[in-house]
C-alpha cells in the first residue's frame, strides 16, 4: 500500500486519517456525553473537559489534514458492483460527515471562548479566543454542538452499515481498501 | 365638637403626609450605579463571585418615614455573569437557574422595619427559579441627595441568604456551597 490514494485503494495517509478520526469522533462523543453529567465532587469534574477540548482541537486539525489530503489525492474510483444510488447516497453521508464535523468543532470551539478564555491543548499552549460575547454565544454553540453530535453519530453508523453491507452481504472490497487488506479483485480491477 | 376638630386635624394631616408621601426613585441600571451580586462559598476554601448584569427596578422612601418604603426589582437570570463562559452556561442550565423556563426573578418588598438610625430588615417575596419564597434583606440607607447633574438620588445596600435547595437549585455543590449570599447595591433617581 503507497501513501497515496491510487485509484484502486485509499493510501496509508488516508487510512490512518480515516480510522484515527474514527476513534477521535467516538471517543469525544462517549467523553462529552459523561462528562456533562458528572457530579460536582467527581475526580474527573475537571480533567474530563480538559481532555474533550485537547482531543477536539486535535481532530479539527486532523479535520483539515484529511480535507487537504483529499483534495490532492485521487479518489479511488467507485467498485464495479456499487450501484449509482450506493454512490450517490454514499458521497453524501461523506459530505455530511466533513461538513459537520467542521460545525461541530467550531461550535465547541465557541462554547469555550464565549468570554474570551482561551482553550488549553494538553497544557501545551493556549488556543485564543477569536470570537466572543454574540448573543447568546454559549448557549447556541453548545446546542448545535450536541444536536451535530447527535447527527454524525447517526450519520457514521449509517456509513458503518453500508461498509459492512458491502464487506458481508455483496463481499467487496469498499471496506478492505480502507482497511488496508489486500484486495480480492487483484490489480487489474 | 372636639371629636369632629379632631377628625378634621386628623385628616388634615393624613393629606399633609399624602402631599409628603414618599417619593419614587428608578434604579439607575443605565448609568450602572446598581449592582446584585452573589457570593458562593468554592469548595469551603474561597469564593466565587458573580453578578447579574441585567435588571431593573424602582423603590419609593421617605427618610421620615422609612417603614413605608417599598422595593421592586426584576431580574433577567440569563445575564449571569461569573466571568467564565462554560460556568455560565451551566448557571443557566435546568442544573441551576434554568432560564428558559424562568428568564425571570423578581424581588417585592412586602415591609421594612427599621432596626438602627440608617438599616433595616426589608421583608419581601423572592421569585427564583419559579419558587417565590420571602426573605429578609439587611438592608443600609448609605446616603441621599442632589448629584452634580440636577438630579436627586439614594442609594442602599442589602444582603441576605438563600439556600440553593429553598429554590429547588438540586445540583450540589458540596456541604459547604450550600447556600448564597445576595449582595445588592442599588442607587434611584427620584423621579
Amino acid at each position: 500500500m503507497s501513501l497515496r490514494n491510487t485509484a484502486q485503494r485509499y493510501g496509508l495517509i488516508s487510512v490512518v486519517l480515516h480510522w484515527l478520526m474514527a476513534l477521535g469522533v467516538i471517543g469525544l462523543f462517549s467523553l462529552g456525553l459523561w462528562m456533562t453529567d458528572l457530579g460536582y465532587y467527581s475526580p474527573y469534574y475537571t480533567s474530563a473537559p480538559f481532555w474533550h477540548k485537547s482531543i477536539g482541537l486535535v481532530l479539527a486539525v486532523l479535520l483539515v489534514l484529511r480535507l487537504v489530503w483529499r483534495l490532492a489525492n485521487p479518489k479511488p474510483d467507485p467498485l464495479a458492483g456499487h450501484r449509482g444510488w450506493e454512490i450517490s447516497l454514499s458521497a453524501l453521508v461523506h459530505l455530511l460527515l466533513y461538513l459537520l464535523l467542521g460545525i461541530i468543532v467550531l461550535s465547541g470551539y465557541l462554547i469555550s471562548t464565549a468570554k474570551g478564555q482561551g482553550i488549553s491543548l494538553f497544557g501545551w499552549l493556549e488556543v485564543p479566543a477569536l470570537v466572543t460575547n454574540l448573543p447568546d454565544q454559549a448557549d447556541r454553540a453548545g446546542a448545535v454542538h450536541y444536536w451535530l453530535a447527535v447527527s454524525v453519530i447517526g450519520l457514521a453508523a449509517l456509513h458503518a452499515l453500508g461498509a459492512l453491507k458491502h464487506h458481508l452481504l455483496d463481499r467487496d472490497d469498499t471496506l478492505r481498501r480502507m482497511l488496508g487488506m489486500r484486495l480480492k479483485q487483484g490489480k487489474e480491477s | 365638637m372636639k371629636k369632629t376638630f379632631a377628625g378634621l386635624a386628623l385628616g388634615s394631616l393624613m393629606a399633609l403626609s399624602g402631599a409628603l408621601q414618599a417619593a419614587d426613585y428608578v434604579i439607575d441600571k443605565e448609568g450602572q450605579h446598581a449592582s446584585i451580586n452573589f457570593k458562593i462559598s468554592h469548595l469551603g476554601y474561597s469564593f466565587v463571585y458573580g453578578r447579574f448584569n441585567d435588571f431593573s427596578g424602582n423603590f419609593s422612601w421617605d427618610a421620615d418615614k422609612p417603614e413605608s418604603s417599598a422595593v421592586n426589582v426584576s431580574i433577567n437570570t440569563d445575564s449571569v455573569d461569573s466571568n467564565h463562559a462554560e460556568r455560565d452556561k451551566h448557571l443557566r442550565s435546568d442544573d441551576f437557574l434554568n432560564v428558559a423556563e424562568h428568564p425571570t426573578a423578581t424581588f417585592e418588598s412586602t415591609g421594612v422595619e427599621m432596626t438602627g438610625d440608617d438599616t433595616a430588615n426589608v421583608t419581601g417575596n423572592l421569585t427564583l427559579n419559579g419558587v417565590t419564597k420571602p426573605v429578609v434583606l439587611d438592608a443600609k440607607f448609605i446616603g441621599e441627595g442632589d448629584d452634580p447633574w440636577g438630579g436627586y438620588r439614594a442609594g442602599f445596600s442589602g444582603t441576605t441568604t438563600l439556600t440553593l435547595k429553598d429554590f429547588d437549585i438540586s445540583r450540589d455543590l458540596g456541604p459547604a456551597a450550600q447556600d448564597v449570599e445576595l449582595i445588592i447595591t442599588v442607587e434611584g433617581v427620584r423621579q
